[in-house]
């Protein structure tokens, strides 16, 4: 099946007083209908540039965007307003971290639903309208609809604005449906049952959705295939098991050994990654992760001169984005887990 | 709650509780119930870890306890002192030994104060000059959590997020305190950067044997620094005990529903997860009797009308607030 | 790290917040322009006696003898000419050039003294009450809230010759100090209030941020919470709104001058002059244009400088 999204070669970068950040920078995934792909990658990565990008978002007097994007078949990049708006909302929608910025304070909850949907049925009658609105926050799992409707997003909590979040999103039954760390401000058993809301959701429509997530807890729990990123570019892609259970790259290794578990030796020391993340101003030169890699010194400096192309590695659909050879990752990387112990 | 064997706590909690008038429109309403009746200890060099949802009163009970907020009742004993109602002048010299960390790495740092000036301010307010001087004691802070001293005379504004972290840290070890409140201290960092804080925490906490009170959402996090959880729910403790308990055989069924909800990279699947439904209800009306009863998968007709009490089995260290816990493992019912 | 990070790196090391403010005011022209500006308007002020010593011509100095019959200036353009740079104020035959000199040190004089005196009263009263709270931040309030409900025009009016009748009798010549004290205090009383309101947000705001509170958990007194935390982060904005009044009380003094209730005749003042020369709008436009366009730049390049001011302190944009 041809992919839903596709993103190819996709670069943007801001014009800034301090210099050019490239905020992204060369970047090519795609999604199925019906799949989810989890985008990892700590602040400053690109998956929020990347997402609005998708969506056309940018302010093209500060953005520079290029590549290619197609959405159902249609290449985006150098669409006028008017098209790629119509795209937005109806074919592809979003899902913001923040439900209270995104939403109008003084409005109630159901009519700004109902005005996301109008914009795109334009023959709609108020009480048809109205009554889609209600099945869909019914459909969202938000109890008494019909009470609901006509109340103030500040009457809502956090995990139903959330909600509200996503049954505007999927008024108009779009196809595609990008979340931006949608579940990041909520609790955890807020968050379970979203992702479950999500996940049913999908069931049922066949969505392909693009999951923005700095959790990777969340990503091994919904999606199917996993991007994860660093300064702007894809370093590690494949499907979830792939990358969580049996990781290439260096900084997935880092990342997943950073993150403090449930299970296993309470007591012994998380495995931080030394350093901090690149400013996108002045990315490090070769592969940018090389300042805190602990194994760019076995790629007779490579590392440090040569950019990485994005490589199969290991299983089929595997894909990393490292100058070690996969054998010699292979050896290192069981050479690092016997000696302090962490396997995930 | 004391055990005749062990030594005299340094912090002792006894029926916590802060009120906030209500704000806004609903002039008829009862107070905000942020924390509501906690009792807790901590003893020298341990550390306390208090976990629960957005909202159940985790920061209000950090404040309390280090008095940037006052009491509404109950008790805090520090040290063998009261200082539930102690003002400023009685609280001085106690100040040294009680010391607050913040979650937010950008708000919690003077932004026209050098990073210098920002570590000596609790020796400057409290007039303390240690052998060597205070600049000494500074450089030597803030190589002890892993910054370059030489960065004495930058601003804030010049560090990252997680080096801003480690500022807070330095500034509140600066006066050698023998109680740390931490509220969400690595919450705003990202994974790479919270491991080396968290690290770095547990490194100075053994090595200086100071208590901890860790204040987190993240169980995980908790996990790998407390030796004891106290899990919070609309402002009550519902179940506190020592780390493996709380973990490996929680007892409460909000405990277990928390730890089942946390998306783990090992799981597979949430086959094994106990849904709870709706969010937690509002501090300013909690439900009756068992304030968890409305997302209980386990309530029933007792629990509300009757407010189980924090309790805990003759010589367990495990006290949980449930008029039906799970069955102790090994025990029978 | 590339040279150009390590670069940037030693050039930016350890500078603080001020300082990067006073790199991107330098950087900024339209503030340079307009601190040009100002600095000659200030030495012209400062240097007032030099000038009339140079120039050789008292502001009270009549010259008659180059009026016409009707009392116009001889000569084109009301009477410019090389000892009289700005030709003469028909009727009286003063020179205007000198005059304006004149001028433009009490104006300025009047101006910044208010301006201070405001900014003290206000980031005074301001602090205390945004930091207490309590009953003297209602009280204060109260006041704040009881100024802003007086119309400053009708009080002026009402105000000035009641005050001057009080300390001086009918007849009795008002020496010029008292009449410029009165103006200030006048501005001083109305001003403070923006001042004060600005200020008790801005502490309201910072109060509640966590380096306050370390610094209270750390067991910080009154002293250190404000002059140490709470002002070092407050003075930006105090400062523009400094910037911003100081232009504010030039139109203010002129505005008053001009309905008569501010500087009496015998200091030369731009109201005073302007009001003068609307007679001769006709007959001689250059009376009024000398006076009208140095308020106007005086002005214009305040309001320029305080704008550019608090860009160039502007928070958001530090990185
Ligand atoms: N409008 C803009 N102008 C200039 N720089 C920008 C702009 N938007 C984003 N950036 C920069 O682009 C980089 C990537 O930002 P982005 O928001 O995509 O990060 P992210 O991966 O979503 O991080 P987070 O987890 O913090 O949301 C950052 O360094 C950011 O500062
Ligand atoms: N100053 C205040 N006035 C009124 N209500 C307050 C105040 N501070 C906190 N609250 C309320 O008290 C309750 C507990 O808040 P608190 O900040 O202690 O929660 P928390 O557990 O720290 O939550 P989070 O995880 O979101 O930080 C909340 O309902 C909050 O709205
Ligand atoms: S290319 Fe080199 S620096 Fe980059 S991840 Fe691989 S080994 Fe590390
Ligand atoms: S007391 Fe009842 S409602 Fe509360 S936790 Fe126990 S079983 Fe659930
Ligand atoms: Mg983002
Ligand atoms: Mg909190």
């Amino acid at each position: 099946m041809d992919p839903y999204l596709r993103v190819e070669d996709l670069r943007v970068s801001f014009n800034t007083t301090d210099g050019v950040v490239r905020a992204v920078d060369g970047l090519s995934f795609s999604v199925e209908r019906g799949r989810t792909l989890g985008v990892v990658g700590e602040s400053g990565s690109g998956k929020s540039v990347t997402s609005l990008a998708i969506l056309g978002l940018h302010d093209p007097r500060r953005a520079t965007v290029t590549g290619g994007i197609t959405v159902g078949g249609r290449q985006l990049i150098g669409r006028p307003e008017s098209e790629v708006r119509r795209l937005r909302g109806r074919d592809a929608a979003m899902i913001f971290q923040d439900p209270l910025s995104a939403l109008h304070p003084y409005y109630p909850v159901g009519r700004q639903i109902a005005e996301a949907y109008r914009v795109h049925h334009r023959g709609a009658g108020r009480a048809e309208t109205r009554r889609r609105v209600i099945e869909l926050l019914d459909r969202v799992g938000i109890p008494q609809p019909g009470r609901r409707y006509d109340q103030y997003p500040h009457e809502f909590s956090g995990g139903m604005r959330q909600r509200v979040m996503i049954a505007m999103a999927l008024v108009n039954d779009p196809d595609l449906l990008i979340a931006d760390e949608p579940t990041t401000a909520l609790d955890v058993t807020v968050q379970a049952q979203i992702l479950e809301l999500l996940a049913d959701l999908q069931a049922e429509s066949g969505t392909a959705i693009v999951l923005i997530t700095h959790d990777l807890g969340v990503v091994s729990q919904v999606a199917d295939e996993v991007l994860v990123m660093y300064a702007g570019r894809a370093v590690e892609q494949g499907t979830v098991e792939q990358v969580l259970l049996r990781p290439q790259h260096p900084y997935t290794w880092g990342l997943l050994s950073s993150v403090p578990s449930l299970r296993g030796d309470a007591e012994a020391d998380l495995r931080p990654i030394p350093g901090n993340p690149p400013s996108l101003i002045d990315v490090p030169a070769g592969c940018a992760f090389h300042p805190r890699c602990r194994y760019a010194e076995h790629t007779a400096g490579r590392c440090g001169t040569e950019l990485p192309e994005l490589r199969a590695a290991g299983t089929a659909g595997h894909r990393v984005a490292c100058h070690l050879r996969t054998e010699e990752r292979a050896r290192r990387y069981a050479e690092d887990v016997a000696r302090v112990g962490v396997a995930r | 709650m004391t055990d005749a064997a062990t030594p005299e706590p340094l912090l002792r909690v006894r029926g916590l509780t802060k009120h906030f008038p209500a704000r806004g429109g609903r002039r008829r309403s009862g107070p905000v119930r942020a924390v509501d009746g906690l009792d807790f200890e901590v003893r020298a060099g341990e550390t306390l870890g208090l976990v629960g949802e957005s909202g159940c009163g985790k920061t209000t009970t950090g404040r309390l306890l280090v008095r940037l907020l006052e009491p509404t009742g109950g008790s805090i004993e520090f040290a063998g002192r009261d200082i539930t109602h102690a003002g400023r002048r009685k609280l001085r010299p106690l100040r040294p030994d009680l010391q607050i960390i913040f979650q937010d790495p950008y708000a919690s740092l003077n932004p026209r104060h050098t990073v210098g000036r920002i570590i000596a301010m609790p020796l400057q307010v409290n007039g303390i000059t240690p052998a060597g001087g205070r600049k000494a004691r500074v450089r030597e802070l803030m190589e002890l959590v892993g910054l370059n001293p030489e960065h004495y005379d930058r601003y804030p504004h010049e560090f990252s997020g997680g080096q801003r972290q480690r500022i807070g840290i330095a500034r509140a070890l600066a006066p050698g305190p023998r109680l740390v409140v931490a509220d969400e201290p690595v919450s705003a960092l990202d994974v790479s950067i919270q491991a080396q804080v968290v690290n770095l925490l547990r490194d100075l906490q053994r090595e200086l044997g100071l208590a901890f009170v860790f204040i987190a959402h993240d169980l995980a996090v908790v996990r790998h620094f407390c030796q004891r959880v106290a899990v919070m729910y609309l402002g009550r403790i519902v179940e506190i005990g020592a780390r493996d308990d709380i973990y490996e055989r929680p007892r409460h069924p909000y405990t277990r529903a928390l730890l089942s909800a946390v998306p783990e990279v090992t799981r597979s699947g949430p086959a094994d997860r106990i849904r709870l439904t709706g969010d937690v209800p509002s501090a300013l009306d909690p439900p009756s009797g068992c304030r968890f009863r409305t997302r209980c998968p386990k309530a029933r007709d007792r629990c509300s009308v009757e407010e189980p009490a924090l309790t805990r089995r003759d010589g367990a260290d495990q006290a949980i607030a449930c008029h039906y816990p799970e069955p102790e493992p090994g025990a029978v019912g | 790290m590339s040279e150009r990070a390590e670069r940037q790196d030693r050039r930016l090391a350890g500078r603080s917040p001020g300082q990067l403010a006073w790199l991107r005011l330098r950087r900024d022209r339209t503030a340079l322009v307009s601190g040009a500006v100002l600095t000659l308007f200030v030495l012209v002020a400062c240097g007032a006696s030099l000038i009339e010593l140079a120039y050789g011509i008292d502001p009270r100095d009549q010259f008659q003898g180059k009026l016409d019959g009707s009392g116009m200036p001889l000569g084109y353009a009301g009477g410019i000419s090389t000892e009289h740079f700005f030709g003469l104020e028909p009727g009286l035959g003063r020179d205007i050039f000198i005059r304006l000199v004149h001028g433009l040190r009490w104006s300025l004089v009047i101006a910044l003294a208010a301006a201070v005196l405001t900014a003290v009263i206000g980031v005074v009263l301001g602090t205390l009450a945004g930091y207490l709270g309590g009953w003297l931040d209602a009280v204060v309030s109260w006041i704040t809230d009881l100024t802003l409900a007086m119309p400053f025009l009708v009080v002026a009016l009402a105000l000035t010759p009641t005050v001057t009748l009080r300390f001086y009798g009918q007849r009795d010549a008002v020496p010029p100090a008292f009449g410029i004290a009165v103006l200030i205090a006048i501005f001083a009383v109305f001003g403070w209030t923006s001042t004060a309101r600005l200020v008790r947000g801005q502490v309201i705001a910072l109060r509640e941020r966590e380096f306050v509170e370390a610094a209270r958990a750390s067991g910080a007194g009154l002293g250190h919470m404000l002059f140490r935390q709470l002002l070092p982060n407050i003075w930006a904005p105090i400062l523009v709104s400094f910037s911003l009044a100081v232009p504010q009380f030039i139109t203010g003094e002129a505005a008053l001058s001009f309905i008569g209730v501010g500087l009496g005749e015998e200091i030369p003042s731009f109201g005073r002059m302007i009001y003068q020369s609307l007679e001769y709008l006709q007959t001689d436009p250059a009376f009024v244009f000398f006076p009208g366009v140095t308020i106007f730049a005086l002005v214009f390049a305040f309001n320029l400088f305080g704008d550019a001011l608090r860009d160039a302190l502007d928070p958001k944009s530090v990185r």
